[in-house]
């Protein structure tokens, strides 16, 4: 009887190891296949584990990509029903699922009043387009991301063209870069969400219950030469504009340069790389 | 000495049996957590720590609260501390666990946890936290079992213990001054936000912790015969008081910041718990009544526990009181600055939680299996300090 025990514990124990450590040596061994699809999911990424040396918290480089957005608030007052054609791109391009109860939901991408967005700017006597308009809010790929700095796991770490990833097969779920996000931009999944996907897109992975996940500006699309899903469903609208903050003659840098812009509670330091033009 | 612990009257092990149902009702609301996901707590995207994270954050405090006579005992040789500095190092360990079993239980992905020490973070404060509280854990452990066992051998504790005695006063601090630190570095997050959080962390669990020792040994008087001892007790008491007294005052400069600087971020949480917050013209205020609850419970427990008549004539009211004290800054802590951080969000709107059934099923089990543990190294304790007696 006891004999049995022994034996059992030990092949408990070498299994247990040999599970925990599997994980990491496949994250090993694909590392650097796929630079620019550092996504990877429950469900079929095994492919996508990101690469080691991308982990490091480190400033952009001056010399290297830094991707940043400008977004036109009044392209979006001009025409209203933009707003959900790009938060419906984005959901058709990340598999996000939709739940029926508020309390599970899952955003990346979505429109909210003026004064949600940036709770600094707040008035006495607003404006009609200030009161009635709405405005995009997602992930700013901060600079200076405290999501980063929270994360116990390296989970969610700043790539070497700025943008801020998650890595699912590593995240614990423990939640800390969610109270870290002073934008409120990160989301969990608070149940399987495979069941609650409309439409499948089999060139992203779904996630699993459990992980944290959030915009990724589309790095999985940039990575292969096309535009953000969001910024393509604006079309020539030119109501949203990705581009590389580092590259003086970028049309991003251009429009910084002509264009009055914002950025959502820059006081707190992270830098965002979101600008809007309102 | 484990054998200790299997030996007891009727109502010892109907206390085990008491807890160990809780404990198996939370194993199977558990297994359903752990099969469906967190969508079965009360938890969402803006309230996006819950009960689970609150009771961690409270119980981080408890354990520390054991150098107290730990402190006073090893540091300034405080011989009355000498028969209960066991009850303070067990109660740590209990404390601890119970934080682990929390920790564990609010993972998305609890088979992943080992993630921390595969891929460390130092820049991640929850590392550090899991450091200071492994290590605290670890001390306690190997310090209480050492000194019950060269106790039980009527010798002196062989001299390398010290060593592992002395590191343990300063982890006992660091381990909540850390966990302050998960909240008080975020940005955007102003109820959080605020360099008064560690040492106001520090006073209610030194309030706190003494306040549970207190009615340990009240308990133990009548049920294990054990006495600490009057003096023992009464400068426990005496620790709680001031304790109790700087955490208050703590509070207190949080509503003066908030209030007269009349910085909306600054006081919309302290509105919100302690009066209701206004949004569209609906009021928000779930976790009102519990804020009041924190403050009359202060003032009754603070009472019993200065009146002489209530300090030092009658048992029960200073187990009362030290059970209000316990209770209001559970209240205070384990409740309202957790859930209470969460609100407003960072997009200026308001989620209000509330804990599911199943959530609190959780809770509860979770405590009763800290309390379970307890029992059983108290009574490890015990017995052997009757072993010596006799």
């Amino acid at each position: 009887m006891d004999k049995k025990r022994r034996d059992f514990l030990k092949v408990a124990g070498i299994s247990t190891l040999a599970g925990l450590g599997g994980t990491a040596v496949v994250d090993r061994l694909v590392s650097g296949t796929h630079p620019s699809v550092a996504n990877a999911s429950g469900g079929h990424g095994e492919e996508h584990a990101a690469p080691k040396e991308e982990h490091a918290v480190q400033e952009a480089p001056k010399t290297g990509k830094r991707y940043g957005m400008v977004i036109d608030v009044k392209k979006f007052q001009e025409d209203p029903a933009l707003g959900e054609r790009i938060s419906r791109a984005c959901i058709q391009a990340h598999n996000i699922p939709e739940f029926p109860e508020k309390k599970d939901e899952i955003k990346w991408i979505w429109m909210t009043g003026y004064e949600n967005a940036f709770p600094e700017k707040s008035t006495l006597y607003k404006d009609e387009t200030t009161e009635e308009h709405q405005v995009p809010v997602l992930c700013n790929h901060c600079d200076n991301p405290p999501c980063v700095r929270a994360c116990p796991t390296k989970a969610t770490f700043k790539n070497k063209d700025g943008i801020v990833i998650m890595d699912f097969h590593r995240c614990i779920g423990c939640r800390f870069c969610m109270a870290a996000c002073p934008y409120g931009m990160r989301s969990f999944n608070w149940r399987n969400p495979r069941d609650f996907i409309t439409e499948v897109n089999r060139d992203f992975p779904s996630r699993m219950r459990g992980v944290v996940e959030k915009c990724n500006f589309c790095a999985e699309r940039i990575g292969v030469g096309q535009k953000p899903a969001c910024v393509e469903a604006c079309g020539d609208t030119g109501a949203m504009v990705f581009g590389d903050l580092n590259d003086p003659e970028s049309e991003v840098r251009k429009l910084l340069k002509e264009n009055y812009t914002i950025q959502r509670r820059p006081s707190l330091g992270t830098h965002p790389s979101v600008f809007y033009i309102v | 000495m484990f054998e200790k612990a299997l030996k007891g009257n009727n109502y010892y092990w109907m206390w085990l049996a008491f807890l160990g149902f809780f404990v198996g009702i939370a194993v199977i609301c558990y297994l359903r957590q752990y099969f469906y996901g967190l969508g079965l707590t009360g938890m969402s995207r803006d309230v996006s720590w819950g009960l689970y994270i609150s009771q961690f954050t409270f119980l981080v405090g408890v354990a520390a609260g054991g150098v107290m006579l730990v402190l006073p005992y090893y540091i300034h040789n405080y011989k009355a501390f000498g028969k209960i500095t066991i009850l303070g190092e067990f109660l740590a360990i209990s404390a601890l666990l119970m934080c682990l079993m929390f920790i564990m239980a609010d993972l998305g992905q609890p088979l992943r946890g080992l993630n921390v020490l595969l891929h460390p973070t130092p820049n991640s404060m929850l590392f550090w936290d899991m450091c200071v509280l492994w290590g605290y854990l670890l001390l306690n452990a190997l310090c209480g079992w050492v000194i019950l066992t060269a106790e039980r051998k009527q010798v002196a504790p062989p001299k390398w213990i010290y060593f592992f005695v002395y590191i343990s006063i300063p982890f006992a601090f660091s381990i909540h001054t850390v966990t302050a630190m998960l909240y008080c570095g975020l940005p955007g997050r102003h109820f959080w936000l605020s360099a008064i959080i560690a040492p106001r962390f520090l006073a209610s669990a030194f309030a706190a912790g003494p306040a549970l020792i207190v009615i340990m040994a009240l308990i133990l008087k009548r049920v294990a015969n054990f006495d600490a001892g009057k003096q023992a007790i009464d400068k426990m008491v005496t620790i709680i008081i001031y304790a109790a007294i700087a955490n208050m005052f703590f509070v207190g400069l949080e509503f003066f910041v908030g209030y007269y600087s009349n910085i909306p971020g600054h006081y919309h949480t302290l509105q919100y718990l302690f009066f209701g917050l206004e949004h569209h013209g609906h009021v928000y205020n779930n976790l009102v009544p519990f804020m009041w609850g924190f403050l009359i419970l202060f003032v009754i427990g603070f009472f019993l526990i200065c009146n002489p008549q209530t300090r030092r004539n009658n048992d029960l009211w200073l187990g009362i009181g030290c059970a209000s004290i316990f209770l209001s800054f559970w209240l205070d802590k384990g409740i309202g600055f957790v859930l209470g951080g969460f609100v407003p969000t960072p997009l200026e709107e308001i989620t209000e939680y509330y804990p599911t059934a199943n959530e609190l099923f959780i809770t509860i089990g979770i405590w009763a299996a800290g309390f379970f543990i307890l029992t059983i190294l108290y009574k490890i304790a015990i017995g052997v300090e009757h072993e010596v007696e006799a």
